[in-house]
């Protein structure tokens, strides 16, 4: 087997009793599993582009591919801040910041998610509204009409979609604030001390020095929480979101082609989390080839 | 209680950590332009006085000044007294994801606000003086151990300081490489610059100290000249710790 880890090993000749070993350990080595999804996907798609049902089921499923990824990337991108700032949060001197980015990361971490999607969507977001316009119309009534007004005449109609983004974002925010967390606390104490001892600020030398480092070493972290939000879109679908599970349900419903709606659903996701891995492998290699300047 | 001609005064100074008293009263003087280099055995609290003098480590009680300002718990003057003084570290720390210039204009120009221009016409300058000036755009991770502690140097120079200090510069060096370094440190203390230095090369002690000070368990128990120091010490510990070095 070690042989085989290492790619610069001659094959042996063919025929010689040690080409049928080498041949045999080189078939056992193989990514099997990756083949097969690969075979999965294949023939699953040749299924769909000539079995009218699944073509169907395809066409109309794919509707909701829009609203899966631009979910899954708009509340990304917001979990990412909200987490950096948790996570810069938790590792703060300061108590207040502290106490309350771990209050908010025990809290997420302590529930499960489908309920966390129900309670923000349905408690969370009415309360925050209903707050705020409580809060202008009292500013209004001590005569701050402006930003009263304004606040005051807030719609209690938020959009499901976006419901779903902040139902997203806030719950991966407290995920990636422990990935953030982590790389920052994996940068070596001499590091902070040695911009410190130049006169940087904490804030300065978190930006310039311990930063730039921390994030190079959470991105594939970063990357596999990103995979795995695209997967956890699909429970938004609860939120009657569009979603391609929810356009699947529906289409399920109505057809009764359940085989159909929920075998290209499967493929659909297992295409989009293939691609993004290949994608994040890809981005790595360049990282570490950039590492080996 | 400092006078001008003064860089650094301690006065009874003391670092408490839960169970130990790391720096138990220590006083010591060191004029504009002075070597001082402090010896001692490990965990006596040498790198603890040098982490003091700029404040990475806060002080339990007493007194410092440099160049005549009192150190106070304001942010902004710590931040300025910093930039005000080079420290070298016994690893380096370098800045792995800059390159080496990179490493040397930054806090120039975030710090110091200098232009761009003039931070890497600084830089070069400093990486000329420290003898590697080819190896400008390399990354930390591409240099020798040497060449690393001399891009350090480089960086704490480029911000123009009063005052350098070194924390057992060459002690994680190959043996190989330790004599690039203690040359640049030489050529500095031939320069004038005010230096403090924690280091066991004893070559170094004789040829560019003002001053030998030696530390143990917290306290400063001798403080001579290079040439009493090494040819008549007067404490029994200075002794011991002499013959233990000098023999191994
Ligand atoms: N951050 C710290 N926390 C607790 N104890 C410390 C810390 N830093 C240093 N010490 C202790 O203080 C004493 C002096 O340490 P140090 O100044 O590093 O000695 P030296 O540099 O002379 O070897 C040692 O006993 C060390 O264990
Ligand atoms: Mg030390």
């Amino acid at each position: 087997m070690a042989q085989l880890t290492n790619a610069k090993v001659k094959p042996p000749r063919r025929n010689s009793p040690e080409y049928r070993e080498y041949l045999r350990l080189k078939l056992r080595a193989a990514p099997w599993w990756l083949y097969a999804i690969i075979a999965i996907a294949i023939l699953t798609f040749i299924t769909i582009f000539t079995n009218i049902p699944f073509q169907k089921a395809f066409l109309f499923i794919k509707a909701g591919l829009s609203v899966t990824i631009t979910t899954t990337l708009i509340a990304f991108i917001f979990a990412l801040v909200l987490g950096l700032l948790t996570g810069l949060g938790r590792i703060s001197d300061n108590t207040f910041f502290k106490n309350l980015s771990t209050l908010y990361v025990e809290l997420i971490r302590g529930i499960p998610m489908l309920v966390l999607i129900f309670f923000i969507a349905f408690v969370g977001i009415p309360g925050v509204v209903n707050g705020l316009k409580a809060f202008g119309i009292w500013l209004t009534e001590i005569g701050v009409s402006g930003i009263g007004g304004w606040l005051s005449a807030i719609k209690n109609e938020v959009p499901m979609n976006t419901r779903a983004v902040i139902a997203l974002s806030t719950t991966y925010g407290a995920f990636l604030a422990e990935i953030f967390r982590a790389g920052i606390q994996s940068i070596g104490r001499g590091q902070m001390e040695a911009a410190r001892s130049q006169g940087m600020s904490y804030w300065q030398a978190m930006r310039y020095i311990i930063l730039p480092q921390a994030i190079r070493n959470v991105l594939p972290a970063l990357g596999n929480d990103f995979i795995s939000m695209l997967k956890d879109s699909s429970l938004v679908s609860v939120l009657a979101v569009r979603d391609i599970t929810q356009i699947a349900k529906l289409y399920a419903g109505r057809t009764f082609q359940y085989q159909e709606a929920y075998i290209t659903l499967a493929v659909l996701y297992l295409t989009m989390t293939i691609l993004l891995s290949f994608l994040m492998k890809f981005i790595e290699k360049r990282i570490q080839k950039n590492e080996q300047r | 209680m400092s006078s001008a001609d003064d860089m650094v005064v301690i006065q009874d100074l003391k670092k408490h950590f839960t169970g130990i008293e790391a720096l138990d009263g220590v006083s010591l003087t060191v004029k504009k332009g002075q070597v001082i280099v402090i010896l001692g055995p490990s965990g006596s609290g040498k790198s603890t006085l040098l982490r003091c003098v700029n404040q990475l480590e806060e002080k339990t009680s007493g007194e410092i000044w440099i160049d005549g300002e009192k150190l106070t718990h304001n942010s902004k003057q710590i931040d300025k007294i910093r930039s005000e003084i080079g420290m070298v570290f016994q690893h380096f720390n370098l800045y792995p994801h800059l390159t080496v210039l990179e490493n040397i204009t930054l806090a120039q120009k975030i710090v110091k606000k200098i232009s761009k221009e003039k931070a890497l016409e600084n830089a070069m300058a400093q990486l000329k003086r420290v003898g590697i000036p080819e190896k400008a755009n390399n990354y930390p991770a591409q240099l020798s151990g040497g060449q690393q502690q001399r891009v350090a140097i480089a960086r704490a120079l480029a911000m123009n300081p009063k005052l350098m200090l070194f924390d057992e510069p060459t002690s994680a060096l190959d043996p190989e490489m330790i004599k690039e370094v203690l040359e640049v440190m030489l050529d500095l203390a031939k320069a004038g610059i005010t230096m403090i230095v924690v280091t066991h090369e004893m070559g170094f002690a004789k040829a560019a100290a003002d001053e030998v000070v030696f530390m143990d368990k917290g306290q400063i128990v001798e403080k001579a000249s290079p040439v009493v120091f090494f040819t008549n010490p007067t404490h029994e510990r200075t002794k011991l710790f002499l013959s233990q070095i000098l023999n191994h």
